[in-house]
């Protein structure tokens, strides 16, 4: 770590490699996520479309669409903590290949809870790792709407880590 | 294993707006009979290196068709809402192919519907994912 190293150059360098990932995954656009980052941690907003909504008499926020936005978060997530030490090395933006040259951890199952109608509004999640080995991690995200303290969704996932984060780095 | 039984709330299910805007639909499977099918499409892409879809356009897929067998249940008097739904993906989808599912509610109690769902592509005995969930579910009160 270089505590010299001038404050643009540590956020063009972490928000670049971010946005690069969020970019390279159609999905997460097709479902317009966002992410905001304070130092190392993420918050993730699935902005309100109609096209999200499952329950047009409640309405209500589709679950699937809920779903999906929660196991992007747990991915995206992963793949960031994991790439964190190669980011901060500058391996990552001076690499031509990235982002396409990246592996993302794959899911192997996912649990989720849904504790109350998603409503016709912005929804946030945030990311726990509960456990990232060699091979497998646990992840567990919560989403909520107004309050935090009032998750209206959670799951628990497990994913299969990639051998190399960086296919290029062999 | 699964079955379509409920057609009509599954094509009102797939009407809804994330599913239409997914492209889901109602058509025939591989043995002829009906399941709701997503569309293979790159805006779903998940994986860029590969081309496979997010494994959450799958949830949205097994969530409506577990969700659309809940609905249109003969015993059922309300819509319903998914209480939990646990997803494994048993291996990636094939690029290009269109994702099939079914569900089957296999017990009902007053208040919830347990439900399993089966999605696959060009196989119907090698599947891409499979679903287990509760649902809401309100009985139609039996007749004294």
């Amino acid at each position: 770590m270089n505590a010299r190293e001038p404050l643009q150059d540590i956020k063009k360098r972490r928000d670049g490699v971010l946005q690069s990932i969020v970019n390279a995954i159609p999905f997460a656009q097709f479902l317009d996520v966002r992410v905001e980052r304070m130092g190392n941690e993420l918050s993730f907003i699935l902005p309100y479309d109609k096209k999200l909504i499952g329950n047009p008499m409640l309405p209500a926020l589709h679950g699937g669409g809920v779903a999906g936005f929660m196991e992007l978060t747990a991915i995206i997530s992963l793949t960031w903590y994991s790439i964190w030490d190669d980011m901060e090395a500058g391996k990552l933006l001076s690499d031509e290949n990235f982002p396409s040259d990246l592996n993302l951890p794959k899911t192997i199952d996912i649990t989720m809870d849904y504790l109350r109608p998603g409503l016709a509004r912005d929804a946030y999640a945030r990311a726990t790792i509960n456990r990232s080995g060699r091979r497998y991690a646990s992840v567990h995200v919560e989403a909520w709407q107004d309050k935090h303290e009032r998750l209206f969704a959670q799951c628990t996932g497990h994913f299969l880590m990639p051998e190399q984060f960086i296919l290029s780095e062999k | 294993m699964s079955v379509l039984v409920h057609k009509i709330a599954a094509q009102f299910v797939a009407s809804l707006p994330l599913c239409s805007a997914m492209g889901l639909h109602i058509g025939d499977a591989q043995d002829g009979a009906p399941a709701i099918i997503l569309p293979y499409s790159k805006s779903l892409i998940g994986d860029p290196q590969t081309g496979v879809i997010h494994g959450g356009a799958v949830s949205v897929l097994l969530d409506t068709v577990c969700g659309a067998e809940v609905f249109g249940h003969p015993e059922n008097t309300v819509p319903t809402a998914t209480i939990d739904l646990r997803i494994d993906y048993m291996r990636p989808a094939k690029i290009g192919e269109p994702i099939y599912a079914r569900a089957i509610v296999y017990q009902t109690t007053r208040n919830v519907a347990f439900v399993r769902g089966t999605a696959w592509d060009t196989d119907i005995d090698n599947p891409v994912a499979m679903a287990a969930g509760a649902f809401t579910f309100a009985k139609k009160a039996a007749k004294s």
